[in-house]
């Protein structure tokens, strides 16, 4: 009754192409857009904003990453705390190197540098596949990690290892360092997460899109109608990295100011993983959706025992918070394998035929 | 230029100067590559059988260990304990056929792949929950002291476990080429389909291979156990499976020996002469830069069945 789109015609070439062909859809995304922008910052507390908000920013960029690469590309990869890091670590090296760069173009040059560097590790998907690739990969993983601890450049010979966010501001706000308030970091987050989604929704919609999404069917018959497995596969690894790394460098500095290598750890690529595939493979908006799944469940976990009252030790929590999760993942995946992305999309059906059964 | 070749060519010296060092060295990394083998044994026999990256082998090795060690513990005598372990791990396989496979039958390989690590989580916090998560440990009465053949000096409690391992994978083999059971684990693997059409359970063949699979990694987790002790950094020894895994191939038993025997040799080789120049700790990522450069040459490992692909 409210969400049909009977009555609205497409005259024009630019209006089928359009994002969002659907006047319920631009006007749900234009409240969500406002919501984001003026209302959360309005409402929220800094506890909010800084525990919940920008980690599931930070998170999605990420996400939306390794969607890029595995969801449409299927070129599966655990690797994605080692781009993350790289993103995190250039953008560290540029800040302190360029003291007066703006902030955005050194969280761009560090999303490029991780770029490259997952050009180079992508080089060996063109002849590996599946499972192989995917255990390869955890060579970049162990392997970028292992650098940054050891190489003491990387974090400017700081002895404990650990680089903290130089103050930067943008339009005279600072955004990075102890003197930003949480209001202007979600603000700049928030932008930035929402200009890359739109630069990703439009790239997977067009002809690089659907190359990917051939490679990821069957990349033989993608190379018989002449789609080059080479730029394709490479391109996707760049681009995904390049989310990863900016993903890496927000987190660096935006979401806890100083960080070390070890919290790109493999568990972070899992927690990523997770992300996608809870949310939906192949899908922008899962990306999303999982990434504020996961990182509302422990928050969820931590506050369930505590809101019962239950005198529990603090290890036997931890223990029943992996327990939970573990299950949880498995619940899902039996539930629904294609992810939240899914669900959405079965409720939208529904809602259009509502209040009818047919 | 001098500092490149004394880093490429400077070990190489030492190692011609002091040969018995170097055969010592490679005798060590064969045997720890051994107990790789046993690890990455287990990931095998799933993926065979039923094409399931098992991404909760490490944490059945952990599982198995602390139930083991937290049996003996209580009191009960070692070969009870071992009985005891093994009727847990075999209970554990069925609920995981029932709970997660059953319900996941047809489903991408990715998501069979994901609902492991689901069950990694699971188990990782249930075992610790139930014996605790202190450093225990294990001593099943193997001699630990250096021994000396031939000038080079070699641990007797690695010759033990080198035994143990080709022991388990003679058994293995032949299980799985003589017995009844073994001809349908094989069909099964070939092709689940046919396998079924011709009446093999495949539900039934699936409890089998992952009973088989927690054995395996009782066995792992006992030999790992005593040598690094019972805690959670166990199920992390996994980690080291996967190159050996991808080395060897995926579907191939002796594929994970030599791969194993690989992967010790070279990681030890260069952890001893190489690593120092550095900066040390390249342990963790060394072996899958090994096993990447190897993939080049074959992607589907050294022993993997060829992958053939047809539009």
């Amino acid at each position: 009754m409210i969400y049909r789109e009977s009555g609205q015609f497409k005259t024009s070439y630019a209006t089928d192409q359009a994002i969002f062909p659907i006047l319920q859809d631009r006007i749900a995304l234009a409240i969500l857009l406002l919501v984001a922008f003026v209302g959360a910052p309005m409402f929220a507390s800094d506890y909010f904003l800084t525990t919940i908000l920008i980690p599931f920013l930070v998170f999605s960029v990420a996400a939306l990453g390794l969607n890029i690469l595995t969801g449409y590309c299927g070129q599966l990869s655990l690797g994605t705390g080692g781009f993350m890091a790289c993103g995190a670590f250039a953008a560290y090296k540029i800040a302190t190197a360029f003291p007066d760069l703006n902030i955005v173009f050194v969280f761009l040059l560090a999303g490029g540098a991780a770029a490259l560097v997952g050009v180079v590790f992508g080089l060996p998907s063109l002849r590996i596949k599946g499972f192989y690739l995917a255990v390869a990969t955890l060579a970049a993983q162990f392997f970028l990690i292992w650098l940054f601890t050891k190489v003491p450049w990387f974090v400017n010979y700081s002895p404990s290892g650990v680089i903290s966010a130089p103050p930067r501001a943008v339009f005279g706000f600072f955004v990075t360092g102890i003197e930003a308030t949480s209001h202007a970091k979600y603000i700049f987050c928030l932008a930035f997460v929402a200009l890359l989604a739109l630069v990703a929704k439009n790239l997977v919609r067009g002809r690089v899109g659907r190359a990917w999404m051939a490679i990821r069917d069957m990349d033989i018959a993608a190379e018989i109608i002449g789609i080059r497995p080479l730029h394709t596969k490479l391109l996707a690894f760049a681009v995904s990295s390049f989310y990863c790394g900016v993903a890496g460098a927000l987190w660096a500095f935006i979401y806890t100011s100083s960080v070390e290598a070890l919290a790109f750890d493999i568990n972070r690529s899992f927690q990523i993983l997770f992300m996608i595939i809870i949310g939906g493979l192949g899908s922008i908006l899962g990306s999303f959706m999982g990434a504020a799944f996961i990182v509302m469940l422990p928050i969820l976990l931590n506050a369930g025992p505590t809101a019962l009252g239950t005198p529990l030790s603090t290890s036997t929590i931890a223990h029943l918070e992996l327990m939970t999760f573990g299950s949880l993942i498995i619940f899902f995946l039996v539930v629904e394998p294609h992810g939240l992305a899914r669900l959405w999309q079965i409720g939208k059906e529904k809602l259009r035929l509502w209040p009818f059964p047919h | 230029m001098d500092a490149i070749f004394d880093f490429l060519f400077g070990p190489l010296k030492e190692i011609w100067a002091y040969p018995t060092f170097f055969v010592e060295v490679v005798v060590g990394g064969l045997l720890t590559g051994v107990m790789y083998s046993l690890v990455a044994l287990g990931f095998v026999l799933i993926f065979k059988a039923s094409g399931v990256f098992n991404f909760a082998q490490g944490a059945m090795v952990l599982s198995a260990a602390l139930s083991f060690v937290g049996f003996t513990e209580l009191g009960v005598p070692q070969w009870l304990a071992m009985l005891l372990t093994l009727a847990m791990m075999v209970a554990l396989a069925f609920v995981i056929e029932r709970v997660v496979l059953r319900p996941l039958v047809n489903q991408a390989p990715i998501i069979l792949f994901m609902a492991t690590i689901g069950v990694t989580f699971f188990i990782d916090g249930f075992f610790q929950m139930l014996w605790g998560e202190d450093v225990k440990r294990l001593d099943i009465g193997i001699p630990k002291d250096p021994i000396e053949i031939h000038g080079v000096l070699v641990n007797t409690f690695d010759i033990v476990a080198a035994v143990v391992a080709g022991s388990l994978v003679a058994t293995l083999a032949f299980f799985f080429q003589s017995t009844r059971i073994g001809r349908a684990l094989r069909a099964v693997a070939d092709d689940h389909q046919a396998a079924q059409s011709v009446g093999i359970p495949l539900q039934t063949i699936w409890v089998i291979v992952w009973s088989v699979a927690g054995i395996v990694a009782l066995v792992a987790g006992i030999m790992w156990g005593s040598k690094l002790g019972v805690q959670f950094s166990l199920a992390l020894v996994a980690l080291k499976a996967l190159p050996v895994l991808i080395l060897g191939g995926f579907t191939s038993i002796p594929g994970a020996i030599i791969g194993g025997l690989i992967i010790g040799v070279g990681e030890k080789v260069a952890e001893v002469f190489w690593a120092e120049k550095i900066g040390g700790g390249i342990e963790d990522w060394f072996a899958y830069i090994l096993a990447l450069f190897f993939l080049m040459f074959r992607p589907q490992g050294l022993f993997g069945e060829r992958i053939i692909e047809r539009v």
